[in-house]
């Protein structure tokens, strides 16, 4: 119960990182690569500030405000010098790698010794009186396992509420628009170049968001924690997308948290039946590219008839 | 007595795509057009004699090497498209790029309904005062689509489109609406019927209108005013009695004359010859 449990709670604190990446895969129809420096310099900031004794709140949101940095960073590199936003976020988040070594002042930081908001959970549960042991299914889980669990339920639900929100103001909708055709969102007096920005700073603060709370899960940050983490995102996305569809963001959201969850429980799951954790990153990526390229290849074998056309 | 200001002014635009490279193609040299507010100008031309491009030139999609272009007086030749956008309502050639496809119904309208104004977050999208509105909008153009709100775009045929686009350019009064072709992929139906529904709107709302064609019949047919542009120039302007007395016939003979003096070649001829006749 506890490894399913933990499993769960991993699932929701990765959903903002398939969150961001939905929103820059899909709402702007672009793959940015920034991803993988922005959730590790989350997870840089938070755990060097951690450590230096600085609370837990602020840490989690220097997090977050460093990953909005490095989201305007390959917008600005896109918007005022032309660079298309994939080599934009490649170049960024290679820079990103250096900065997370002089922001952490080495390869990893422990926080072993440090309190995280894991902990604060904990701490909260018991002073409103939370028992220390649950019984949940007939098997007892400690408080040091469900009230960080319920903090990302509380957190996570929260963020995909106000995402599912903002996408249906006009501001949201103009973000949409551009991804989804962005000549017509010029002719709309959208500003294109500012939109794309608006959506790579809203998603790579999430994604930050997201590595400050897994280094605060796992207890430590390294420079390594980051590295091809979009393609765990873009794998969550399509399990995502695969059990509640593309149509309207609302459903979109829902897919991102329940993709998310899936997709952590089933690799707990091939981990527990014995899969090697050193071929995580291979199984991934090769369900990636399944998940690509299978549909299509069924569309063609199948030859159903041209469906409406679109690309996001 | 003071003339009114022209709601559009070019003077001297020129554009030269690719240039320097063998692939180098004058679009526009030495164009000046004046429109009045209120006025329907048609624009007509062989392939590659600028028309698109010079409508391309007013939106700010396509960047002069020369010229000045003037919305009521002002000078707008630097502003970046989006920023004209706040003037102009555009309808394109192709059906699928006036309309993100998966966004509904409902939500396209809303964001052209933003045209020219601050998008923020404390504006929802879609109310339930706002959705009425636009159903109502769509009501009045008799396409059906008012009970489609929900409805993404992408699953619309061309001509619902272009007339959905159509709605989305004039549901803020353009002070200019520029039409490219905006009926040349439909089918003869659904043409017909996009161009009926332009014909009401420009009308009804009495838009400053600038409609690029290849059909004769509407070029005759539309407007009070017709340009015919050759090799990067406006070469007849036909105004007032004597754009009313235009016959196809004449225009096709008019075409007959461009090429008589050489300013049109064989092939051309036989193009406008397979196009219009």
């Amino acid at each position: 119960m506890n490894l399913l449990i933990g499993a769960l709670s991993v699932g929701l604190l990765l959903s903002l990182l398939t969150l961001g990446v939905f929103l820059t895969y899909r709402v702007l129809d672009r793959l940015d690569l920034t991803t993988d420096g922005s959730f590790g310099l989350g997870a840089a900031v938070a755990a060097t500030l951690l450590a230096k004794g600085v609370h837990p709140v602020p840490a989690t949101l220097a997090a977050a405000v460093a990953g909005w940095l490095a989201g305007a960073a390959t917008g600005v590199v896109h918007t005022a010098f032309g660079v298309d936003t994939l080599l934009g976020g490649i170049l960024v988040s290679t820079a990103l790698y250096s900065v997370q070594l002089y922001i952490m002042g080495g390869g990893d930081v422990s926080l072993a010794a440090t309190n995280t908001l894991p902990e604060l959970a904990e701490q909260a549960w018991t002073a409103l009186g939370g028992p220390p042991t649950v019984t949940l299914f007939g098997t007892p889980v400690s408080a040091a396992n469900i009230a960080p669990l319920g903090m990302f339920i509380v957190l996570i639900l929260g963020s995909m509420v106000i995402m599912e929100r903002f996408l249906r103001t006009d501001l949201g909708m103009a973000v949409r628009a551009t991804g989804d055709n962005p000549q017509m969102a010029r002719a709309l007096g959208i500003n294109v170049g500012l939109m794309v920005t608006l959506g790579l700073v809203l998603a790579n603060g999430l994604i930050a968001l997201c590595g400050a709370l897994f280094a605060q899960y796992q207890g430590f940050a390294n420079v390594q924690v980051g590295l091809g983490i979009v393609v765990v995102g873009l794998a969550c996305l399509i399990v995502g997308e695969s059990l509640t569809g593309r149509r309207g963001p609302s459903r979109q959201i829902a897919g991102v948290l329940v993709g998310t969850v899936v997709f952590r429980l089933l690799m707990a799951a091939a981990l527990r039946a014995g899969l090697d954790a050193n071929a995580l990153k291979l199984v991934t990526a090769v369900f990636v590219l399944l998940a690509l390229v299978v549909p299509a290849a069924i569309e063609r074998v199948v030859r159903r008839p041209a469906r409406s056309r679109g690309a996001a | 007595m003071s003339h009114p200001q022209p709601v559009l002014e070019l003077s001297g635009l020129h554009h030269t795509y690719f240039p320097g490279t063998p692939s180098e193609q004058v679009a526009l040299q030495g164009v000046d057009l004046s429109v009045e507010a209120g006025s329907f100008v048609v624009v007509v031309g062989v392939n590659g004699s600028g028309k698109s491009t010079l409508l391309n030139a007013i939106a700010g999609s396509v960047s002069l090497d020369r010229g000045v272009v003037r919305f009521s007086g002002r000078d707008v030749t630097d502003w970046p498209e989006h920023r004209r956008a706040a003037f102009i309502g555009r309808v394109f050639q192709n059906p699928f790029s006036g309309t993100a496809p998966h966004l509904t119904i409902a939500e396209n309208l809303a964001i052209a309904s933003g045209r020219g104004r601050r998008r923020g977050i404390f504006h929802w999208g879609l109310g339930a005062a706002r959705r009425a509105a636009l159903a109502e909008r769509l009501d009045a153009m008799d396409l059906g689509l008012a009970d489609r709100l929900d409805t993404p775009t992408g699953v619309l045929s061309g001509g619902e489109r272009q007339a959905l686009t159509l709605l989305m350019a004039t549901i803020v009064r353009p002070a200019l609406l520029l039409l490219d072709e905006h009926t040349a992929a439909l089918d003869p139906r659904s043409a017909e019927r996009v161009v009926r529904l332009t014909d009401q709107t420009v009308q009804r709302d009495s838009l400053t209108t600038l409609m690029v064609t290849h059909s004769m019949h509407q070029a005759v047919r539309l407007g009070d005013r017709l340009l015919v542009m050759h090799r990067g120039r406006i070469v007849e302007d036909f105004a007032g009695a004597r754009k009313r007395r235009l016959r196809v016939e004449d225009l096709l003979g008019h075409f007959d004359r461009l090429r008589n003096t050489d300013l049109v070649d064989e092939s051309a001829a036989e193009m406008l010859r397979r196009s219009y006749v």
